[in-house]
């Protein structure tokens, strides 16, 4: 299985492929921060204009921790794209080559492909997301130095000291890479029934997306359905950044609003992740490899 | 003799269709087995359940005395195959594909038993060559030293003559004879070009549409001293009217093209020559046909007898 994972790891790896995505996320994130470092306080102004005509602050606004938080709104909602240009071409990309018939002709169990398959599908949604956090955090916290993160919400504004953030950009990642993974489970069960790459990339595309606007638009027809529908989960990284307060309002260091809710979506993800991989061996397992 | 493939009463169905009906057959240690029948004929669908990529839908497969559902990687580490096209990773150099393969196969990957096998198959020259920039033949030739990198004691070489030049054919057929008698390895081959099954094959195994027509040794099959002769004149239907009139009527055999075939031995082509001038016969060409071919041909195409010049 090991010596599987490592072949699998190095196929992706020696793509030209698998690199779009590391130079799309640098792209973009270099050119939101280039941005932000010309004309961010123009765009604080704009997006905080109403609370700063009723609050004033002191300190930096506009601080690495911030940026952190506008880049993942916007990443998150493209990363999965990219995952899906490696994960939904796992099994049809080997179709679409030949090298499935020649894979499977040796000696290692259909179940043990699969597995290491979807580990270095897997692996690969890690290091992705282990580039946007250095590039989205850490580049940011260097460039636009650390202070108290101040996050308007829709009917509050949020105010989490320094020392009680970098926790919770952790939780976030780590709660990310549950819905990333989600993705490339979705990409690799679509892959299983196709001999060609474009067919499951898109296909997960556009699952994605679709998902994506019945989960976020509030139609009462779309919300009845919403609690269904994985993509409504995958953005509750967010309630890291939603701590309890106390009577005088203000933020009780190392809590969080609402755990539940991030176990149970979770839970619901690591369910989806299960499910799709699970049913992609089940339906590999007994397919006739005819391509 | 000891059975390397053992195959009793295979059948697989797809949506409406019998690709392997009942099929039965087995390959003794040693053996280059060639594997005939035409396009359709479920060659490819045997040999891909042969090597678990396809479930049959009835029947038993045993490999070294193994059944191939019970005991598949014990079975898989002694096969090397190459099958229909010899697809290998097209970004990665010959180097690296030989190796990954072989460190999938369960073989310890050095550089002088990667080279080996390079050079074994004329690539080492190309070793560090990404396989997009290789031709058909090279590919091929890639696609066989994957398969015996391992040092498989069974290889399974589906159409391995496939898109290669005279050349490319004729190493194939000199590699695979050399395997078979200097390294004692047990070969099927299948292929659509039946003189090179010929040269190389001491049993075969012709099917048609899934089913088995026939199975032997290939000196059984055909009688050497007999040749087909195949008869273009201009006007076939005359010539063939002729014929049958003519003490030539017993070696009339049944007809596919817009030429008649006689079967007889080669001492009585000079003969028959004679008897067309004296029927007064315009003749085109007269030629004889190589017996495997016609064999095959003859049995498994759809019989349209002489009498269709007739009618």
């Amino acid at each position: 299985m090991y010596k599987l994972l490592q072949i699998e790891l190095y196929k992706i790896f020696r793509r030209p492929r698998t690199y779009i995505s590391f130079l799309a996320i640098t792209a973009l994130v270099g050119v939101i921060q280039l941005g932000l470092v010309k004309n961010g306080d123009d765009y604080v102004n704009f997006v905080m204009g109403n609370v700063m005509q009723s609050f004033s602050f002191d300190g930096k606004l506009l601080n690495g921790y911030l940026v952190c938080y506008i880049l993942l709104q916007l990443l998150l909602v493209h990363v999965p794209l990219l995952i899906a240009l490696v994960a939904a071409d796992m099994i049809s990309g080997e179709a679409n080559m030949g090298t499935l018939r020649l894979m499977l002709t040796k000696p290692i169990s259909r179940t043990q492909f699969l597995l290491a398959k979807f580990t270095a599908s897997a692996i690969y949604t890690f290091m992705l997301l282990v580039w946007i956090a250095f590039l989205a955090l850490f580049v940011s916290m260097f460039l636009f130095g650390v202070d108290d993160m101040v996050i308007q919400k829709t009917n509050y504004l949020v105010q989490l000291p320094v020392g009680d953030v970098f926790w919770r950009y952790v939780g976030a990642f780590g709660f990310a890479l549950l819905s990333m993974l989600s993705v490339a489970a979705l990409g690799f069960f679509l892959s299983n029934f196709a001999e060609n790459s474009i067919g499951p990339i898109v296909a997960t595309m556009s699952v994605i997306i679709f998902f994506t606007i019945l989960s976020t638009m509030s139609i009462p027809l779309f919300q009845k359905i919403q609690p269904f529908l994985f993509t409504t989960y995958m953005v509750n990284w967010k309630e890291f950044f939603d701590p309890k307060v106390n009577a005088d309002n203000a933020v009780i260091i190392g809590s969080l609003q609402h755990p539940d809710r991030i176990i149970q979506s979770a839970l619901i993800l690591i369910f989806h992740i299960v499910g799709f991989v699970g049913a992609t061996m089940v339906l590999f397992k007994k397919k006739d490899i005819l391509s | 003799m000891q059975s390397v493939i053992k195959v009793s009463n295979l059948t697989k169905h797809f949506k409406g269709l019998t690709a392997v009906n009942d099929l039965s057959f087995s390959v003794n240690k040693g053996d280059v087995y060639g594997f005939l029948g035409q396009n359709g004929a479920g060659k490819s669908t045997t040999i891909r359940m042969l090597l678990t990529l396809i479930a049959p839908t009835s029947g038993g497969i045993e490999l070294f005395g193994m059944n191939i559902k019970t005991h598949r990687s014990e079975i898989l580490r002694q096969v090397g195959a190459v099958v229909e096209k010899p697809d290998v990773y097209k970004y990665l150099s010959a180097y690296e594909n030989v190796a990954l393969f072989a460190k999938l196969s369960g073989v310890k990957v050095t550089d002088k038993l990667v080279m080996d096998q390079l050079a074994m198959v004329g690539l080492a020259s190309r070793a560090k060559d990404t396989v997009k920039t290789f031709s058909q033949g090279m590919k091929q030739r890639l696609g066989i030293g994957i398969a015996l990198v391992h040092n498989p004691q069974l290889i399974i070489l589906d159409e391995p003559t496939n898109g290669l030049d005279p050349q490319g054919i004729a190493d194939i057929r000199n590699l695979i004879l050399s395997l078979s008698k200097e390294r004692g390895k047990t070969i099927v081959v299948s292929s659509h070009l039946l003189s090179e099954i010929e040269q190389v094959a001491s049993r075969l195994l012709i099917i048609d549409k899934g089913k088995k027509l026939v199975e032997g040794n290939a000196n059984e099959l055909f009688d050497p001293a007999q040749t087909i002769v195949e008869i273009e004149t201009t006007d076939n239907a005359f010539t063939l009217q002729q014929l049958q009139l003519s003490r030539w009527q017993s070696v009339l055999q049944p007809q596919r093209s817009h030429s008649i075939l006689l079967k007889l031995h080669r001492e009585q082509i000079p003969s028959l020559h004679k008897s067309l001038v004296e029927m007064d016969v315009q003749v085109i060409s007269l030629q004889p046909r190589h017996n495997l071919e016609d064999f095959f041909l003859q049995i498994t195409s759809n019989n349209q007898h002489v009498q269709a010049f007739t009618n």
